[in-house]
């Protein structure tokens, strides 16, 4: 798919965001809204997902003969909803539902309400590089030769389960795993390297076995291009580090540049002067 | 004569073992990990038979519990083994999200449970497993008696569709069930047959409720005794048929009262019948270093205290 039309989906995904997270009152928009152009890319570019004879997405637990994506940090939640209901997994009218009471979109993702899309929660972080490792080598012993992806906070790099998992992932050769961090900067207490100190993850990871490539993770032209040289990389012995550049709060100019939008919702007038920044480009739910 | 007899003593972890061997052979989809301590879990066997389905996770308990619930998104039935502290309470809530909350096919299966482990002291020797793994919604609890019951323990797990607690020792104790017995998960043992009070044990305090049994009969009192091998979910059935006969209870356990079997018995009794209870176990402290005998006998948990606890609840009815 080309770039002006992921760029479209991508626009539409924001306003889901804002609206499910402002439709609560709670969630965190910052984080989801840095991260969008690259799960709009992965899943309606880059993965290859099961689908049925006409072309619809089909959900299948094991992820057999398919890409899989886990979200290790799971307070961007409103995020994976969205990008999961705008490439069919489910109704687009369920993100109205997203926290509030009997919804299948929890806070947090998880597969306990049976959501098609998502197969371990996450919301305790640190803890999704070590799921997607495990998933990776299923793969390798079911002889599958799809990818898998995974998603963390450069906060969440704080996490010691993050340096176990990082330590294995090379030990065991686990190739057919690209992981991207999303580097924007921030945290809850405020910038990482005031609160915790990241230092150069790119090293980091270089120094525990990994290849890394960095990416502008808001620039859809690069995060394709990116990826791709990222699946070139699969399969020769090392699992693939993407560092991403992004803006917390990306597409809307009042929520970037601090990291005061972590988790806040807008109110309506926050609401209305962000959604004017963003076309409807799918319809809003 | 008694009614039960050994030949052998062994320990329960290398029933384990002898289980995982079986699965390498019969049971494709088993896969097994473990944190730097293969010697401990006797784990030997099913690696050299299927290496390729042995992951080394190194120490790194966190890691491989988050492995683990990703081979079984993947479809497989990974086992996590290390040593009961640092499979449980080290990683509670790794368990808890990637595992229970996910509802995952993960089977946690620890040695060097309770006091047994002895010399290693208080920093190995954790009794508050049964409660954490047990509050999980959905967890399956197993804490087997004998070499036997452990492999098929062991094997059954592998087939049971869900989280799974599997609980062994280090120590050798007497081998006393059947050989290549069917391991039924939820379905309480019964071994003696008494109407004057019932013992609930569970691990390696079944030999010693047996033995107590013993002398109790010595001195005319009928003991009912019941192998609960399964604490969640705990066979109420049986708990309930025989307080029933006999009106009165005593609860085996090597763990700390809060949170283990005895309370789960107790509790089903306040609902159902409320019966006078007394619980053989550890009362809210840690262990200490010493050989596994001397350990039981200074912390009440063999079969002494259980005959002591027996004439009090019997008292109190
Ligand atoms: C284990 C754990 N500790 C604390 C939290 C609370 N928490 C939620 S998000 C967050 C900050 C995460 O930072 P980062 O990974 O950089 O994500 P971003 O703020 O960029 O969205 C924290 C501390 C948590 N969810 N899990």
């Amino acid at each position: 798919m080309q770039t002006q039309e992921l760029e479209k989906i991508a626009s539409q995904v924001r306003r889901d965001i804002l609206r499910m997270v402002h439709g609560c009152q709670s969630g965190h928009p910052g984080g989801s809204l840095g991260c969008t152009d690259l799960l709009v890319e992965l899943f309606f570019n880059a993965m290859i997902l099961k689908t049925d004879s006409s072309g619809n997405v089909v959900f299948q637990m094991d992820g057999e003969g398919e890409d899989v994506f886990y979200l290790s940090n799971g307070h961007i939640s409103p995020l994976i909803y969205s990008v999961l209901a705008r490439r069919g997994y489910f109704a687009v009218s369920e993100l109205a539902s997203f926290r509030k009471i009997n919804t299948r979109l929890q806070g947090h993702p998880t597969p306990h309400e049976h959501l098609e899309g998502i197969r371990i929660a996450s919301g305790s972080l640190g803890q999704g590089l070590s799921v997607a490792i495990g998933t990776a080598q299923a793969k390798k012993l079911s002889k599958d030769n799809s990818l898998v992806y995974c998603l963390m906070g450069d906060g969440e790099q704080n996490e010691g389960q993050v340096w176990e998992a990082a330590m294995y992932a090379p030990h065991h050769q686990v190739d057919n795993l690209i992981t991207f961090i999303d580097v924007n900067g921030q945290q809850i207490d405020g910038p990482t390297d005031k609160v915790m100190n990241n230092r150069d993850l790119g090293e980091k990871y270089k120094a525990f076995g990994w290849e890394v490539l960095h990416m502008a993770g808001n620039d859809a032209a690069d995060v394709q291009q990116t990826i791709a040289s990222a699946k070139k990389l699969s399969g020769q012995g090392a699992p693939i580090m993407v560092l991403m550049q992004t803006e917390m709060g990306a597409g809307v100019d009042f929520m970037m540049g601090s990291h005061k939008w972590h988790g806040v919702a807008p109110n309506d007038q926050q609401l209305a002067d962000a959604l004017a920044q963003l076309t409807e480009t799918l319809g809003d739910y | 004569m008694a009614q039960y007899t050994f030949e052998t003593k062994k320990d329960t972890r290398s029933g384990f073992g002898a289980g995982m061997e079986y699965l390498s052979l019969n049971s494709p989809k088993v896969v097994a990990l473990c944190a730097d301590l293969i010697g401990s879990l006797k784990l030997e066997a099913f690696i050299k038979n299927s290496p390729e389905r042995f992951f080394q996770t190194g120490i790194a308990e966190a890691n491989m519990i988050g492995i683990a619930a990703g081979l079984a998104v993947g479809g497989y039935i990974p086992f996590a083994t290390t040593f009961a502290n640092f499979g449980t309470g080290r990683v509670y809530d790794q368990i808890r999200q990637s595992v229970a909350y996910s509802g995952k096919n993960v089977k946690i299966a620890c040695s060097h449970a309770g006091l047994t482990l002895g010399e290693d002291g208080a920093t190995h020797q954790i009794l508050e497993d049964i409660g954490l793994m047990k509050m999980l919604p959905g967890m399956v609890v197993i804490n087997p008696c004998d070499y036997n019951q452990t492999k098929a323990a062991t094997i059954a797990v592998a087939d049971y569709e869900g989280p799974v607690y599997l609980r062994f020792g280090r120590p050798v104790v007497p081998v006393f069930t059947p050989e290549n017995q069917t391991f039924e998960i939820g379905k309480a043992i019964h071994l003696m047959e008494g109407a004057d009070v019932s013992i609930f044990a569970t691990g390696h305090l079944v030999w010693e409720s047996i033995l107590a049994a013993e002398i109790l009969k010595e001195n005319g009192i009928h003991a009912d005794v019941i192998n609960i091998h399964t604490i969640k979910p705990l066979d109420t059935d049986s708990v309930l048929k025989s307080v029933v006969k006999t009106g009165c209870v005593v609860s085996a356990e090597e763990h700390q009262y809060n949170g283990g079997l005895g309370d789960s018995i107790a509790q089903f009794l306040a609902v159902t019948k409320p019966t006078p209870m007394e619980f053989v176990g550890v009362n809210d402290s840690f262990g200490e270093s010493g050989k596994p005998a001397e350990l039981m006998e200074k912390y009440g948990l063999n079969a002494a205290s259980i005959v002591e606890k027996a004439m009090k609840a019997i008292s109190r009815k």
